[in-house]
């Protein structure tokens, strides 16, 4: 009995409390940046795309929603020919971008992505890319890779010598 | 027998390996990079170090190389030793040092044995902030990329291509730490193995540039085991699909066959499955859409069939499976084995040897062990490639022998190498063309056929004076000089062969010349004789010529039919108009009222069907063949096909049902095939062995195709539908096409892929198959169907004529480009050679011929011309025309080749 009053009361109290839950969709929460939602593909500092194709966030997916193929240019720098993303099956995990060697892929905090007709969750390459460098600004993963690309010949890389000369009889 | 104790547990081991194979096979975790356990130790990486405990309380226990240790009974080790596991650490850091930053964009990555022996070893980040050396890279041709920022310098490439393989041009240059791995300037890689360098390296140094074309990674890559079409040695291969392409071919390890290596035609020879000329939808005449129930020309095959109308003509590059179906289907008497007469003239002539006569053929790891090699007619570096590389093993067998007396054993090679020299033993090459194998042969004796039947006969009579053939009667040709050098040669052959342990002869079809192959088998009677371990090796023309030829003698007929008269032509998977002349073929094709052909990729003979039903490659098909020793093997499909694509026997019991042909409805499985296969022809008794039955599980679970870390399930086809697609299901093997089925190691002959927990490369394969040896299962090398009775050829056989045409053909293969299907791969047309035609130098002047020139030709009745190339070795009287690229004239041994008058050209 007394402890039914004791429930009444603190219930009761609640009423004068500040209300947590706000007037959505007319009111928006805001989302930490760290928040992981919507997925997006970024670009590097040059505005290139980040992402070199190479399947590690396909692999870590633990649903297995993403999935591309990787490609080249005719200089040798990998991107994706396509990069698809099923979001009716994601769960917003992150190891993808954990995976990222590139800090192409990022989570960001966006969750307004329902639809009426599930195909529509999904995403291509067009619709993941974005025209920034997300979160993580500043790298690029080609400055640091041994990989010669267009604009990037071989030893011009951070942190590298010049090519070997390897007819030099120098000890 | 030997103890050891590793960080002191004891194990029973064999004392025939280095340390670090023992301890590998014992299921140790221990890095290496430089042993290769067909290369040998040199013992250059440092990276095996392990301890070894030695004197009163280990303190005279001192760091050693595993690999350049051997297994000594009552050794003690340890692995996990402080001092060792920061050594092997530090080996790793140092070599790291320089290592780019490459793992995303590596073709490597995922299945890299650096990676691996990284993690294994525990260095995680790099400490040092001095700049990074960098190598400028090579292009090293269509199939092998080249970025020698991440080379280790192991120096297996240098050892598997120059040591193993016998290459030149892949060279280790430049000094200190700047060594570079390359050649002296870009350039397509010559050696025919080449592609193995992506196995062999152990970093990504060495990729597959065709796999590069359309990238997966191992662990996306749906693989199934498989057998190489391109040729009748039958090597083990992993197929490897993605997004429903086939995307590279990896060596599978088969003990009895190829070892742990491929050609680079079976490697690279496999983009046909993707090419434009594909099959992909059944045609009927001009429309494309087919339905069979309804279809005229279905019902006028039931009405022909029925009055044993319809001829079927099998082939040999398709499978048993399909050859038997299209047997049951038209019977018999109507079927034949889809080669030219002269051909299978001499493949039957073969194939009755190594059943009744008293010698046994090799497989192809034997012939690594025969110590006298006598090659006869048989260009094998472009005609069975990995018998090139299996000879390079057969001339070190009698140099090795003296190892044994220096206490150096056979797997420290670089000692073996360095105590050997270049010392060779016997290996002799008799054929009119050149031979890349003269590089290693003792001597290459290039003379005429005629000539060449001649010196064989004298060898058999030298090997066997009490009962030899009839002495030769031609007088010798050519000079005194020459006739010298012959006779010499021919008793150098016959005592080197007579010396032997184990001697091989090595004969084949591709001369096309029946006496040549009865000389051959003549030698082979004489030496066995002499010696029970000869062996004897034919090698035939396409994947399954020996099972097409065992299945059927009929070959195409070349005069009349016999029987009524013919209403309906079946072809399977082969084009005519390379077994005949066009004229020959036409008139062949004409006499039916209508041709119903399966196949997978468009051809002339496709070309003039009525109805084409699209057959599966060996990738989306089941099937068995039988490789050139008589061993029957399985190659399981790899990945789905298109709904309309079906394996050549499906189709085939599919025309069984509609025209209610009793025998094939009772088939509905790829294992009734079998097992009628079994029960039906005594030859091919054992096929059943070949594989494991459809309804084989492990725990109730089925082996899988794709790896367990396969990704993107979920997204790969959500472009057509989010709803995802039921996976394919397989009626024909106990394989799944996901990775649900049995996550342990499944039996080595249901390999799909390799690896082992920490061991994501190739190089897993060690661990893979000691864990295979420690449990359940032995390899299943395919069953062997011919065993030698010893019945026949208890005489020599009388040689048929030559023929006394006036200009012998000699047809001249090429690994890249007279294979029907791989020339269809871009990586293997870039590496065909132009055609051309040789002759002898001398005799060309004589006819004003000038190298360089346009020589028109006919070759029976078809006219050509072609580049000429003159060779003041090349016999007289002989032509040597390019054979088997697309374009070229249909030819055989026996064609009749005149020179065009020039002037008459139009
Ligand atoms: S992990 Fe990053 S770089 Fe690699 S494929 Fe995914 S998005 Fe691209
Ligand atoms: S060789 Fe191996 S470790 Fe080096 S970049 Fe390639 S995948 Fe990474
Ligand atoms: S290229 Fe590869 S195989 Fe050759 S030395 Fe370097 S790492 Fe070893
Ligand atoms: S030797 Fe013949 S069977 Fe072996 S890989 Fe080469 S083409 Fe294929
Ligand atoms: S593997 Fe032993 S030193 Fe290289």
């Amino acid at each position: 009995m007394l402890s039914s009053l004791r429930s009444m009361w603190l219930t009761f109290l609640h009423l004068f409390q500040k209300n947590i839950t706000i007037e959505y969709p007319e009111e928006k929460s805001v989302l930490p940046p760290r928040y992981r939602g919507r997925i997006v593909l970024t670009r590097d500092p040059d505005k290139e795309e980040r992402c070199v194709g190479c399947y590690l966030c396909a692999v870590a997916c633990p649903v297995d929603c993403i999935s591309l193929q990787a490609t080249e240019d005719e200089h040798g720098r990998r991107y994706p020919e396509f990069f698809r993303i099923n979001f009716s099956r994601c769960i917003f995990c992150g190891y993808c971008e954990e995976a990222c060697p590139t800090y192409a892929i990022q989570l960001i905090p966006d969750v307004e992505m329902s639809e009426y007709d599930r195909q529509n969750m999904v995403y291509e390459k067009e619709d993941l890319t974005i025209d920034g460098q997300g979160k993580y600004h500043g790298y690029n993963f080609y400055r640091e890779a041994g990989l010669a690309i267009k604009g990037k010949e071989k030893g011009s890389g951070h942190n590298e010598e010049p090519p070997v000369d390897i007819k030099s009889l120098i000890p | 027998m030997a103890t050891i104790t590793v960080d002191g547990r004891n194990f029973d081991v064999g004392s025939d390996k280095n340390l670090l194979e023992t301890l590998l096979w014992l299921g140790f975790d221990l890095p290496y990079f430089c042993w290769h356990p067909s290369l040998g130790s040199v013992g250059s990486c440092r990276q095996c170090a392990v301890k070894k405990i030695q004197g009163e309380n280990g303190d005279r226990s001192q760091l050693v190389m595993a690999c350049m240790e051997p297994t000594i009974d009552g050794m003690e080790v340890s692995i996990q030793d402080k001092q060792a596991s920061e050594f092997r650490a530090n080996v790793i850091e140092w070599l790291m040092l320089n290592h780019p930053h490459d793992c995303p964009v590596c073709d490597e990555g995922g299945e890299c044995h650096l990676q691996d022996m990284t993690v294994m070893t525990g260095h995680a980040y790099r400490r040092s902030r001095f700049k990074k050396r960098t190598h400028l890279n090579q292009d090293l041709g269509p199939c092998i990329n080249h970025e020698m920022n991440r080379c280790i310098q192991c120096y297996r490439c240098v050892r598997f291509y120059n040591d193993y393989a016998g290459g030149d041009d892949l060279q280790v240059f430049s000094a200190h730490d700047n060594v570079y791995f390359g050649r002296h300037q870009d350039g397509t890689l010559e050696s025919e193995f080449s592609g193995n360098l992506v196995e062999v390296c152990p970093t990504g140094v060495f990729t597959d540039k065709t796999l590069k074309s359309h990238y997966t990674r191992k662990w996306d890559l749906t693989s199934a085991p498989s057998v190489c079409h391109h040729c009748s040695l039958g090597c083990n291969i992993l197929a490897g699909e993605r997004y429903g392409s086939l995307r590279r071919i990896l060596n599978r390890y088969n003990p009895e066959v190829n070892g742990y290596f491929i050609c680079d035609r079976g490697r690279f020879g496999y983009d046909f499955v993707n090419a434009e000329d594909r099959i992909l939808v059944p045609r009927e005449r001009d429309r494309s859409e087919v339905i069979l129930e309804s279809s005229p020309i279905i019902a006028s095959l039931k009405t022909a069939l029925a009055s044993g109308e319809v001829k079927g003509v099998g082939s040999p590059r398709a499978s048993l499976e399909s050859n038997f179906a299209l047997r049951e289907l038209v019977g018999s008497d109507n079927f034949y084995n889809g080669m030219s007469g002269g051909e299978s003239e001499l493949v039957q002539l073969a194939l009755d040897f190594l059943s009744n006569g008293p010698v046994k053929s090799t497989s192809l790891t034997e012939i690594e062990h025969c110590d006298a090699v006598i090659v006869i007619g048989e260009d094998l570096t472009n005609t069975a490639p990995m018998m090139d590389l299996a000879l390079n093993q057969s001339v070190r067998v009698q140099p090795l022998e003296q190892l044994g007396q220096v206490g150096i054993p056979e797997w420290n090679d670089a000692a073996a190498r360095e105590y050997l020299q270049n010392q060779k033993g016997p290996l002799y090459l008799l054929m009119p063309q050149p031979s890349k194998l003269s590089r290693i042969a003792t001597k290459s004796f290039r003379r005429g056929i005629p000539e060449l039947i001649r010196l064989l006969s004298e060898i058999t009579g030298l090997l066997d004076p009490s009962n030899g053939p009839t002495k030769v009667q031609q007088p010798a040709s050519g000079s005194p000089n020459a006739a010298r050098e012959a006779d010499e040669t021919v008793k150098e052959i016959a005592a080197a062969l007579a010396t032997a342990k184990r001697p091989l002869v090595i004969a084949g079809t591709s001369m096309g010349s029946l006496p040549l192959m009865q000389a051959a088998i003549n030698i082979a009677i004489a030496l066995h004789r002499k010696n029970e371990n000869t062996r004897v090796s034919f090698v035939f023309p396409e994947c399954n010529t020996a099972g097409a030829a065992m299945m059927e003698e009929k070959s195409l007929p070349a005069g009349q039919l016999s029987g009524t008269a013919p209403h309906t032509l079946i072809v399977l998977e082969n084009d005519l108009y390379r077994r005949g002349t066009p004229n020959q073929i036409d008139e062949f094709i004409n006499r039916f009222k209508q041709v119903l052909v399966l196949d997978h990729s468009e051809t002339p003979t496709t070309a003039r069907a009525d109805l084409v039903l699209a057959s599966g490659t060996f990738a989306e098909a089941d099937g068995s063949l039988v490789n050139h020793e008589g061993r029957v093997q399985r190659f399981i499909q790899v990945q789905a096909a298109d709904e309309l694509v079906l394996e050549s026997w499906r189709w085939i019991l599919k025309l069984g049902k509609l025209v209610d042909n009793q025998k094939l409805t009772a088939y509905s499985e790829f294992d009734h095939l079998v097992d009628a296969i079994e029960q039906g022809c005594v030859q091919f008794a054992g096929i059943a062995r070949t594989s494991l039955p459809a309804d084989y599980r492990v725990h109730g679970q089925r082996l899988t195709r794709a790896p367990h870390r396969y990704s993107g399930r979920t997204s790969m086809f959500a472009n057509h539908s989010v709803s995802e697609p039921r996976p394919p299901q397989d009626q024909d093997s106990p394989f799944s096409f996901t990775m649900e089925g049995h996550p342990g190691i499944p039996p080595e002959s249901a390999t799909s892929h390799y690896w082992s927990p920490g061991w994501n490369s190739v190089q897993s394969i060690t661990k893979f198959r000691s864990e295979i040896s420690r449990g359940r299962q032995q390899s299943d090398p395919g069953v062997r169907l011919i065993e030698p009775s010893g019945k026949a050829y208890l005489e020599y056989l009388k040689l048929a004529q030559t023929h006394d045409h006036q200009w012998q053909l000699v047809p001249l293969h090429h690994i890249f480009g007279s294979e029907e299907m791989s020339i269809k791969s871009p990586a293997i047309a870039a590496r065909s050679p132009e055609p051309k035609i040789t002759l002898n130098s001398a005799q060309a002047e004589e006819h004003g011929i000038k190298a360089g020139s346009t020589l028109a030709i006919i070759i029976d009745d078809q006219e050509t011309a072609l580049p000429v190339q003159l060779d003041a070795d090349w016999p007289t009287d002989h032509i040597g025309i390019t054979a088997g690229l697309p374009g070229l004239p249909y030819m055989e041994g026996n064609s009749i080749v005149q020179l065009k008058p020039p002037g008459n050209e139009n």
